[in-house]
């Protein structure tokens, strides 16, 4: 009686213990402190990079995504995360989610990942007031995604997981940066990177949009002007005679060889014009998340082929099975790597 | 005997100013032509443009560098060209719009074609649509704008017709404005904003010979009805009723003065962008040279439109790495000079 009484408070115990040791107090990428459960169920992206990581990481748990998903991403992705729904974005350019839509989602924890500046630490304070619900931010600068990684680890309860993505971006990042770091400051190829369908937008020095480009040892040759995105003329370009030509833009790819304005410029007569991948995600430039990874290697081999001998296919393969927890078919790997969607 | 002279005296003094005017705007445009051509990030000297010209008229390579070729005859010399008529037209646009409504403050896109072409490119950019389609859709954006503006303001009966034209043209712009703002929230935010953004903001940075042919017909066919119809449009600056005492059908000799401004207007904007200023300013400078007849104002704004646009579009390209958008240079530099007009200038508006 009296061991069953006992028995029966301690199975009591082990049954509300965990619901008591689940709220836990974890410092966010902005120091501040949210309060999360032990192990996420409904987390709410509040961005295209926080929807991205998350799905690596905890895809069971992603409550949809700021866009929906249209036509071959979803080949890439988990059939049923993959088609969750369109929840619109909470942080970055506009603001596109009724946070009463919000509130009914019943999110354990809102998650966003980007920039940590003030604008943002307030927009977290002020949604997570009006809503109650924790609200975690998460620095999404590219060094720093192997740290983002195990702090986004611990506030879902998927440690183990993100340890293990954690440190496969620490050696892509570790492998590229030391590879590159052999290579003599004469020998960085010049690379001009081309947005829009006439080639002329461009990521100034020091913007997010170049920031693996500029990693990867390249010599951007807008990177003289610091700042964002800007309009350069095509004068511009021809004096800058860039070697390599990166692009995200299909339009501009297909045109720019056949293009008797461009066949001056150095990276065109060379054949040197790359149209970056994108499937499901973009591997250069945006969102601006871990989908750049596999961009590093890509960005590698163009580059300095002699450097990067790895076979591109397997390297996709694998990452996108370990990301993306799906297996990619050799043609699916192919229409990524030709920067088709 | 003394009233003859005077009558003399005031054609030789309208003839001077003619000349005067015309001969000054023309040699903004040469000016800014020479200027033009010699500037820019790629170094071109005027060597170099006098060897390319050659090598055209005659027919012989030239030996320059296929870049110095490119940049003269792919890259530069369609801008130069671009400007000069993106300025001319929305300074005739301006001009006749600011005669027909009988008011300094109407600027080309006052019955809408500018929010009309941006709703139609914002589109075709939402749409992921090429240069070309994105063209088009603002072009006919312009047009259906001004068409629906003029289709309702003459619907409404009663009160003054220009009052209540000039009333729905601002009414449907916020309209259009409404709907390029919910364009630019529904747009991705990584590509197709700052896309979005950079065409508003009005540029000639992608400027190609392929653009000129479209930029050219409209701009041409629109610029010569309106001379054509000078002499009318002197008497509808006048009050309807008076131009209507004097004979004048004043509906369909609106309709056609419209329809030329705004496709002068809807070419210009589909080339380049949103450009404000260059419609309100220059046809006010061109008054204030030759006067408000439209048979000296018409070729003075077309020309001194051309010119300031060039010099705008020069140092657009050439004072840094980056473009600097025409939308905010001509804001930029038109203000100040805006502000100097009024003040000087008072004279000019009669």
């Amino acid at each position: 009686m009296n061991v069953s009484r006992r028995a029966f408070i301690a199975a009591c115990s082990l049954l509300a213990a965990p619901r008591v040791a689940r709220a836990q107090s974890i410092t966010d990428g902005a120091g501040r402190t949210v309060t999360v459960p032990a192990r996420t169920d409904r987390v709410f992206p509040a961005g295209p990079p926080a929807a991205i990581q998350h799905y690596t990481l905890q895809p069971r748990s992603l409550l949809g995504w700021p866009r929906a998903n249209r036509g071959s991403e979803l080949l890439f992705l988990d059939p049923e995360v993959g088609t969750r729904p369109e929840l619109g974005r909470l942080t970055g350019r506009g603001n596109t989610t009724n946070l009463e839509v919000l509130l009914q989602l019943k999110p354990d924890l809102i998650l966003d990942v980007g920039s940590v500046a003030r604008t943002f630490v307030e927009t977290a304070d002020r949604v997570q007031a009006q809503t109650g619900i924790p609200y975690a931010l998460l620095d999404g600068r590219f060094d720093k995604i192997a740290e983002t990684y195990r702090l986004h680890g611990r506030l879902t309860g998927e440690t183990a997981r993100a340890e293990e993505l954690a440190r496969y971006c620490e050696e892509v990042v570790s492998t590229c940066r030391s590879r590159v770091a052999t290579v003599p400051a004469e020998r960085r190829p010049r690379v001009y990177y081309a947005r829009g369908p006439r080639g002329l937008d461009t990521g100034l020095g020091g913007s997010i949009n170049v920031e693996t480009i500029e990693f990867m040892g390249a010599i951007n040759v807008a990177g003289g002007t610091r700042g964002g995105l800007a309009t350069v003329s095509l004068e511009q370009i021809l004096a800058w005679d860039p070697e390599v030509i990166v692009t995200i833009d299909q339009e501009f790819a297909r045109t720019v060889r056949a293009d008797p304005s461009w066949a001056g410029v150095r990276a065109v007569r060379d054949g040197r014009v790359h149209l970056s991948p994108k499937m499901p995600f973009g591997w250069v430039d945006f969102p601006p998340s871990v989908n750049r990874m596999p961009g590093l290697w890509w960005l590698g081999k163009l580059l300095y082929p002699s450097l990067f001998p790895e076979d591109l296919i397997s390297v996709t393969r694998e990452f996108y099975t370990r990301f993306y927890h799906r297996v990619p078919t050799d043609p699916q790997i192919a229409f990524v790597l030709e920067g088709r969607g | 005997m003394s009233e003859a002279s005077t009558v003399g005296d005031a054609a030789r003094e309208r003839g001077v100013r003619l000349v005067s005017g015309l001969g000054l705007a023309t040699l903004i445009l040469v000016a800014g032509v020479a200027i033009a051509f010699s500037v820019g990030r790629f170094p071109v000297t005027l060597g170099d443009l006098g060897v390319a010209l050659w090598s055209l008229i005659s027919g012989q390579p030239s030996g320059l560098a296929p870049a110095t070729e490119a940049v003269i005859f792919n890259i530069r010399g369609p801008r130069v060209v671009a400007a000069i008529l993106c300025g001319a037209a929305l300074a005739v646009a301006g001009a006749a719009f600011q005669g027909l409504f009988r008011n300094p403050l109407v600027s080309p896109d006052i019955l809408g074609a500018s929010s009309g072409a941006a709703l139609g490119a914002v589109i075709g950019i939402y749409f992921s649509l090429g240069i070309f389609g994105i063209q088009a859709l603002a072009f006919a954006g312009g047009l259906l704008a001004v068409a629906l503006v003029y289709l309702i303001g003459s619907a409404i009966r009663g009160g003054d017709t220009v009052l209540v034209l000039v009333l729905t043209g601002v009414v449907i712009g916020a309209l259009l404005g409404a709907g390029v703002g919910l364009m630019k929230y529904l747009a991705d935010p990584y590509n197709q904003l700052p896309a979005m953004t950079f065409w508003l903001l009005g540029s000639l940075a992608g400027t190609d010979k392929s653009d000129l042919l479209p930029l050219f017909g409209p701009v041409l066919a629109g610029t010569l009805v309106l001379f054509a119809l000078r002499w009318r449009m002197n008497v509808m600056s006048l009050p309807e009723e008076e131009a209507r005492a004097l004979g004048l059908a004043t509906g369909p000799i609106r309709i056609a003065i419209v329809a030329a401004a705004t496709l002068v207007t809807a070419a210009s904007v589909a080339a380049a962008g949103v450009i404000g200023w260059v419609g309100l300013i220059v046809p006010h400078l061109a008054r204030f040279i030759v006067g408000p007849e439209f048979g000296r104002l018409i070729p003075t704004a077309a020309l001194m439109g051309g010119g300031y646009l060039l010099i705008i579009d020069t140092l657009a390209r050439s004072s840094a790495q980056i473009e600097i958008p025409l939308g905010i240079l001509t804001a930029v530099i038109g203000t100040p000079f805006f502000i100097w007009l009024l003040v000087n200038a008072r004279k000019s508006w009669s």
